[in-house]
Formats: structure tokens, sequence, C-alpha cells
């Protein structure tokens, strides 16, 4: 799973835009052991989402073990001109993941 | 046959999101700021206390305000879908528990000052359990709750 595949769906309805985002990652709990030699699987979670639209933080996440493998997470917000949402993930190892989607009010 | 799995779980969650769109509300909440409490949110290991952890109290309000779409069986415990929804106003932050999981918490969706009442997601779950959802609105705390069976527990092991 090296590489990191990352899908963004954006609706505009009215003012308002339902966002589904989804990113490609294991969401290894660290709780679960490798079956062939018995050790634990080390933690790799995707622990913050956060999603900017135009420089202002419309919607924020802290996710955990339980959350699914693949996070997927779908949410609306109000906008009122047209812009870019900005969203970045947070692995446990530090790294970050963005992506950009630009989103036109009629 | 994993694909078509996947295809309705997505057909389900974006059923959800039509009813989610509807919902406006919460427009004039700050976006909290969790890192610290959530730390110990998630070690939490029971219900009581990971609510203590998050949000300083466990006391909880029933309110029909609150809107949880979950699955009444789920197949696989690693991929339940969750999808709340709510009308109150000034609501803050969406939680998502499940009581009978090692470690309660399962993820906090705070919602900015234009976000709707809303956030779906895909979570996991080890074993049969309550699904506890809790919307922050100023220092009161909304639930629902709705108990989903799990037929193979999705947390390896």
């Amino acid at each position: 799973m090296a590489e990191k595949t990352i899908k963004i769906r954006a609706k505009l309805k009215g003012d308002e835009v339902t966002v589904k985002a989804l990113l490609k990652h294991p969401m290894e709990t660290g709780l679960r052991k490798d079956k062939k030699s018995g050790e634990m699987i080390p933690r790799k979670i995707i622990n913050a989402f956060k999603v900017d639209f135009n420089g202002q933080t419309v919607f924020e996440a802290a996710l955990e073990p339980a959350i699914s493998a693949n996070p997927y997470i779908q949410f609306t917000t109000k906008v009122m001109e047209s812009g870019e949402f900005h969203f970045t993930w947070t692995d446990d190892d530090g790294s970050v993941y963005e992506t950009k989607k630009s989103i036109t009010v009629q | 046959m994993t694909d078509l799995k996947r295809r309705t779980l997505l057909k389900a969650t974006l059923a959800g999101g039509v009813i989610g769109a509807a919902a406006g509300a919460g427009l004039l909440a700050p976006i909290p700021l969790f890192a610290a409490a959530s730390k110990s949110g998630f070690d939490a290991e029971n219900l009581p206390d990971a609510l203590k952890a998050v949000f300083g109290s466990d006391a909880l309000i029933e309110s029909a305000e609150v809107e949880l779409k979950a699955p009444d069986i789920a197949e696989n415990g690693a991929v339940v879908p969750i999808t709340v929804s709510t009308d109150i106003a000034g609501a803050e932050s969406i939680t998502i528990f499940v009581e009978n999981n090692m470690r309660p918490l399962s993820g906090i969706f705070a919602l900015g000052p234009r976000a709707a009442g809303f956030a779906s997601t895909r979570i996991r779950m080890g074993k049969t359990s309550n699904v506890v959802v809790v919307v922050k609105a100023g220092d009161k705390l909304y639930s629902a709750k709705k108990e989903v069976k799990v037929t193979i527990g999705g947390c390896g092991g």
C-alpha cells in the first residue's frame, strides 16, 4: 500500500456542498498480530483530518483505530463564494497527505 | 464480491447524505481544539471514562434531534457505515463511541462555523454493541444510540 490514493467528491446543492473524502490507508490498529511471526503489527493510523475552505477551517476530525481502513468521511458545509477546499490527513508517523478541490458557485 | 459490498455501502452512505444536506445547523460554533482531551479519550477503556475524558462529563441527554443511522446487522465489523445528523442549533462536534469496543472512542468530528450538523464515516466494531453518538452544543451533550449486531468482528486479533 505504498501508493497513496485520494478520492474527493464535492457536490454543490443550493449553497451547501456535500463533500466525500476517501484516503487509501491501512489504518493499522497496532493491536493485531502478524500470523506468521507472531509479532505485533505496529500501529499506523491517520489520526487527524482537516478541511479548509479559502483558508478557513470548515471541518476537522480526530480519528482513532476504530475507524475503518481506507477512512471515508462525509460532511456538508455552506459556501458563500467560489473557492478551494484544502484537505489534510495526518499520519501517526508524521506524514501528511494533502489534496485540493475547487468549487464554483454560480 | 468485496467490490459489490463496497458499492452497497457507498449507496447507503450516499442516501444518508441527502437527508444530512437538508439539516443545516451549527453555523456559529467555533472549531474546538481537542488535541489534549482526545488523547486521553482514545486510551479510555470504557464508555463513561471515554465520555469524561472527551467532554469532562458523562451526563448525556437522549435527544430525538440527534439522528443516528447504522445498520441493524453488520456482516463485517471492519466496515460499519455510520451517519449522524442533527438539527440542534449550535452543534459544535459529533463524537462516535462504540460501547463494547476495547477503546470506545471512535472519532471526533468538529463542525466548522458553516458546516451542517452532519457527519458520515465507517467504523470498526469488535463485537455486537451499542453505538453511541454525542452531539455537543454549548455545554450540553445530546446523544442517540443504536445497537448494531456484528457477525464477524473487525478489530483483528
